[in-house]
């Protein structure tokens, strides 16, 4: 009896925290380059726990609203934040992986030199690594299937292994949010396969999943929310709610080709 | 007499130098190598032309004090705030306008050597200035190097390298990948200003040996040799350490060994030459090493299609091919194969079609991605797993599996 009141009081202490406080939310965001909005006004609550999908069409401002998200470009106006506060305070919570192309993969660096700067932060200025970070991000390594490309010069991968290498540095540094920006682009089959089965052990673990995903087909199997952008928030919600033949049309208006439709009228049953 | 000035038995004056040039290779190839990651090398030369009116500005109000104009902390001083304000105004110029980089480097290193240079000629009109000296800063002068002079230089190298031991996992993480280090909570702006900062300290302590033109040379091309040797940031800025340490001090003995051989200069060429030096010999990165890596792959491309084409019975066209099919004993003059070479393309044409059934079959993926039309199949696959797959070759066509 005594033991069922403190489990029932733990959580009524517990989950009124967790509810209250989105892992990201986003209000009346604008971010502009030039004259032109590419996020105009934009609101987001992001759910605890779940795996959202950012959707819409090329130039919607699916990679600005994430970049504006984590302060890595500056909004023209409006409030972010994480897990209630400022996301100043809140730094090591969040896990970020950039998009493949967006960096120069002839760097001087192998696999765990690149997982290992997810921990740089943790680390300090003045402090050793040890065999335990190594270890660590070994770890994470084996968890993408890495493991065995560790001394690799990471020019000598494929676009699908950078990709799950990007995946292990964000690993490395153990957040409760993680922002992806179109991790399954250009990749291998193997490589989609690997990432959504870490993405869904994350979820698994009650970490946050938000990624800009471009693949409308396995939008109903990946995801269980979904934020729909056209420079202006279109639809958000759970996927059965606002992912429908009406939001996306409305997102992606006549850029959506036919035969997409189809096979997405298909897709959505 | 090299040997003489390698042993730093030429004398006082030479043994400082020597020390000085290889202290300032050393500060020099390490605070490089952040700048070339960044690959933002050419922000040096703007920084180490934006100098100069500093230093001649120092003189005059030295002078002006009625102190010795030639002072050269004085003058060391006066040429990092005006290094400070070129790098200000270069970055002002590419932040708040519409001015690209490579546009704004050349704008503000030239209007700041103008400046200065107009600066110096006034200077040498002034009765004070006529013995100034000024423009050794030009090319670097070591003729009357004093202690003083190289304890400066020891001082601000050791203070240079001490930084960047400090910061040397924040600035790499800036310039291999500037939005996760945002995303970090990293200050990636003020990372990028001390590491100009850095690369300013090495111009200003550098202007007595190498001179503001020519220091660039030190910062660039000691992280570009080490590139060749490494494939690791830690490593490339070690190497660029050395190398630019190394170029220091032989090029300063060098200089000492014959008059009339200007240090800066030498020292330059001598880093060129471990430049060239690695570019040709390298593993891996060098020239050669490419070259014998693209004539070996095209020897095996070429073998396994002149295999293939023997096994099918098709004729070998390719001169190329007949030759090294000869030489390697698989194949007569007239391209009919040899008892080996009959051998060597039954086995070619049999992994050509265990590779279509393993490329075809979900369940191989991972070895499928392996395929380059050259592995043999065994490298890949075990005993067991070849077996499988013969059995599915030896299925009569048209029978589900």
């Amino acid at each position: 009896m005594t033991l069922e009141l403190a489990a029932a009081k733990g959580q009524r202490m517990t989950q009124p925290a967790q509810s209250a406080h989105s892992p990201l939310s986003i209000r009346g965001l604008t971010v502009s380059y030039g004259q032109k909005p590419a996020v105009f006004s934009v609101d987001m609550t992001v759910p605890p726990g779940a795996m959202t999908a950012i959707i819409g069409p090329n130039g919607a401002g699916k990679s600005t609203l994430l970049k504006a998200a984590l302060g890595i470009v500056k909004p023209l106006s409006g409030r972010v934040e994480v897990f209630g506060t400022p996301l100043a305070a809140q730094r090591s919570r969040v896990a970020y992986v950039p998009q493949r192309a967006s960096i120069d993969w002839d760097f001087p660096a192998r696999v765990i030199d690149v997982v290992l700067m997810g921990l740089y932060r943790q680390l300090g200025l003045l402090g050793r690594l040890r065999a335990s970070h190594k270890a660590q991000a070994m770890d994470c390594l084996e968890r993408v299937g890495m493991a065995d490309f560790s001394e690799r010069q990471i020019g000598q991968l494929s676009g699908g292994q950078q990709q799950r290498v990007f995946l292990a540095r964000a690993l490395a540094q153990d957040a409760d949010l993680y922002l992806l920006d179109e991790p399954f682009a250009g990749v291998d089959a193997a490589t989609e396969k690997a990432i959504i089965a870490v993405l869904k052990s994350l979820r698994e673990d009650g970490k946050t999943v938000v990624a800009v995903h471009h693949d409308l087909a396995t939008v109903r199997d990946y995801f269980d929310h979904v934020f729909l952008i056209n420079t202006t928030r279109i639809a958000e919600g759970p996927v059965d709610e606002a992912f429908t033949a009406e939001t996306l049309q409305a997102a992606y208006g006549g850029r959506l080709a036919t035969a997409q439709v189809d096979q997405l009228a298909r897709a959505l049953g | 007499m090299i040997a003489d000035a390698l042993l730093l038995q030429l004398g006082y004056n030479a043994t400082l130098v020597a020390i000085g040039a290889t202290l300032l290779g050393l500060a020099a190839g390490a605070a490089g190598t952040f700048l070339f990651l960044r690959k933002r090398a050419l922000v040096s030369d703007a920084i180490s032309h934006a100098t100069l009116p500093g230093v001649g500005l120092a003189f005059i109000v030295m002078v002006a004090m009625g102190g010795d104009g030639r002072n050269l902390l004085g003058l060391l001083a006066g040429s990092a705030l005006s290094a400070w304000i070129g790098l200000l105004c270069l970055g002002w110029l590419v932040r708040r306008t519409r001015l690209a980089e490579d546009a704004a480097i050349g704008a503000v290193l030239s209007v700041f050597f103008g400046f200065g240079i107009v600066i110096l000629t006034v200077i040498q009109t002034m009765s004070s200035g006529r013995q100034a000296g000024l423009e050794s800063f030009l090319l670097g002068s070591t003729a009357g190097m004093l202690r003083a002079d190289a304890a400066i230089i020891a001082i601000g190298g050791a203070i240079i390298v001490a930084l960047i031991v400090l910061l040397r996992r924040p600035m790499t993480l800036v310039a291999f990948d500037a939005d996760f280090a945002v995303a970090q909570g990293l200050p990636v702006a003020r990372l990028d200003l001390a590491m100009m900062g850095l690369v300013m300290a090495v111009t200003v302590v550098g202007l007595k040996i190498v001179g503001l033109i020519l220091i660039v040379a030190l910062l660039i091309i000691p992280p570009v040799t080490a590139r060749f040797w490494s494939e690791r940031s830690d490593r490339v800025v070690l190497l660029s350490g050395l190398v630019g340490g190394l170029s220091g001090f032989v090029g300063a003995a060098v200089s000492a060994s014959a008059p009339n051989l200007p240090t800066g200069p030498i020292i330059v060429l001598v880093s060129f030459a471990f430049f060239v030096a690695s570019l040709l010999l390298a593993p891996g990165r060098g020239v050669l090493a490419e070259v014998l890596r693209h004539l070996r792959f095209r020897k095996r491309v070429h073998l396994r299609q002149g295999l293939l084409a023997l096994a099918q019975g098709q004729p070998i066209y390719e001169p190329l091919t007949l030759r090294l099919l000869r030489r390697a004993g698989l194949a007569r003059a007239d391209g009919v194969a040899t008892e080996t070479g009959r051998a060597r393309a039954a086995k070619a044409l049999r992994d050509e079609r265990r590779w279509q059934v393993v490329r075809g079959d979900q369940a191989y993926e991972a070895v499928a991605a392996l395929y380059d039309g050259l592995r043999d199949i065994e490298t890949v696959l075990t005993g067991d797993q070849i077996a499988e797959v013969d059995r599915v070759i030896g299925r009569p066509q048209g029978v589900p599996a």
